[in-house]
């Protein structure tokens, strides 16, 4: 059988034909794998989550370590008590705020007429409350996103940053235990106010013993990160304040 | 006689010493620098790898009389970026934790030049059978060097082998560390990556002498 593979219209067929028996192998794929992604993406939030309230498998001093994926469901189940969703001064229990994504909330309260829907963990270590508020916001080259823990007055009892493109070495730190644990100690609230923690260059206070200045030590060469991290917290722990306010009174 | 003629055996043997596709060829370099600071990472993108060239010379091989030259290397890219997507999702999948530190070479396996190289110059004018074992080989000798540089980097600068502390606890000083022994940060570090290949290059060619090139 001889076939003259040079002609255009057989070229243009052979394409055709490829493009639709890739793609529909490609889509079978994809559409049988979505169940045990979804279910890792999922175990990654909570593991997350649970590493901002201190709980993990950290060993060493420079460890990050999650609690593993075959524990985590449980743990996420021991520790933190409810999922709450505010929506302006509605506040549910939803045991599904973890499925809520930030980023589409945001895009979303550009409508003026859209109350923002607001997820918190909140859960309970060594009898006392803590509160896990997700933040997300932009580093240098791409999406940066965290878990910040707090008790009730705003003051951070744990953090975890992730990225998604930041550079190795330099912005990517942000993950790192040197960076995450300065956070530790530090205050939302200056006074009665919102001030927010400031990811400062000279703020003279590398060792981090002052946890209340708001600010915690950049990474050297990372300077647009760290602004990122300092904007993510100040623009998305601010629309928990009233929240945090009313638990106060 | 054995399962394979020795024209077969050769098809596999040689690129894992004196065809290797990096010590020889110097081809997929870039992948080999970015994911071998530790052995499990290199492992899982070696078998990877092995898996994309194994089918894809053997798919690329049994189209060879139907594709239009014109759009022969489309073909092949569609052919390579399919089988990528393919071990991308899985990997989500079941190894959710390797998938991500692997990040984004996996999707660069789509550029390893071993991977163009091998379905332009042997599995389109070959026959199925000896495309796959070409492909096999070549993958191997790939992932043969990852390993070997993945195990000299997280040994000499993590003290570690698949996470375990083979040295001893630099922390708490115990095994190695006990008698002032450091870990090397350097080793880490892509560049390292560079110089331990270039140390492989030249013990395989100080042994056979035959690969030397004359000026």
């Amino acid at each position: 059988m001889a076939i003259n593979t040079d002609k255009n219209s057989y070229t243009v067929i052979f394409a055709v034909i490829m493009v639709v028996v890739v793609g529909s192998l490609l889509a079978g794929f994809a559409s049988g794998l979505k169940p045990m992604i979804k279910a890792n993406e999922k175990f990654e939030k909570q593991q997350n989550i649970l590493y901002a309230m201190n709980v993990n498998d950290n060993e060493g001093d420079s460890d990050v370590a999650f609690i593993p994926t075959d524990r985590v469901e449980e743990e996420f189940n021991k520790y933190i008590t409810k999922q709450l969703v505010i929506q302006g001064d509605d506040v549910k229990e939803n045991d599904e705020a973890y499925l809520i994504d930030l980023k589409k909330e945001e895009t979303k309260a550009k409508d003026p007429d859209y109350q923002r829907k607001l997820p918190l963990f909140v859960g309970e270590k060594d009898g006392k409350e803590v509160y896990v508020i997700p933040v997300r916001g932009k580093g240098l080259w791409d999406a940066i996103w965290g878990f910040v823990a707090v008790d009730k007055s705003m003051t951070v009892q744990g953090v975890y940053f992730d990225h998604k493109g930041e550079t190795p070495g330099l912005g990517a730190e942000i993950k790192q235990r040197y960076f995450m644990d300065d956070f530790t100690g530090e205050k939302f609230l200056n006074g009665n106010a919102f001030e927010g923690i400031e990811v400062a260059k000279g703020n003279n206070d590398p060792l981090n013993k002052d946890t209340t200045d708001n600010q915690v030590d950049a990474l050297a060469g990372a300077t647009i990160t760290g602004d990122g991290v300092s904007a993510m917290l100040r623009k998305d722990i601010k629309l928990y304040v009233p929240y945090f306010k009313s638990l106060n009174q | 006689m054995g399962l394979l003629s020795k024209k077969d055996r050769k098809l596999i043997l040689d690129p894992l010493a004196d065809d290797n596709p990096i010590t020889i060829q110097v081809l997929g370099i870039c992948s080999a620098l970015a994911i071998t600071a530790q052995l499990k990472p290199s492992i899982v993108m070696a078998v990877s790898v092995l898996f994309v060239m194994g089918v894809g010379n053997v798919v690329i091989s049994l189209m060879r009389n139907i594709i239009p030259s014109k759009i022969r290397i489309i073909v092949q890219l569609i052919v390579v970026a399919t089988l990528v997507i393919i071990v991308d999702q899985v990997l989500k999948a079941f190894a959710y934790e390797l998938s991500k530190e692997l990040s984004v070479f996996i999707g660069l396996i789509i550029t390893n030049c071993i991977i163009m190289g091998r379905f332009e110059a042997f599995a389109l004018g070959n026959g199925v059978w000896r495309s796959f074992l070409d492909g096999i080989g070549n993958a191997a000798g790939y992932g043969v060097i990852l390993i070997i540089v993945g195990f000299f980097r997280e040994l000499l600068g993590s003290g570690t082998l698949f996470g375990f502390k083979v040295l001893g606890d630099p922390v708490a000083k115990t095994g190695l560390y006990a008698i002032g022994y450091e870990n090397n940060g350097f080793m880490v570090l892509p560049p390292m990556a560079l110089i331990v290949v270039g140390i492989i290059i030249w013990v395989q060619r100080s042994r056979n002498k035959a690969l030397i090139e004359e000026n």
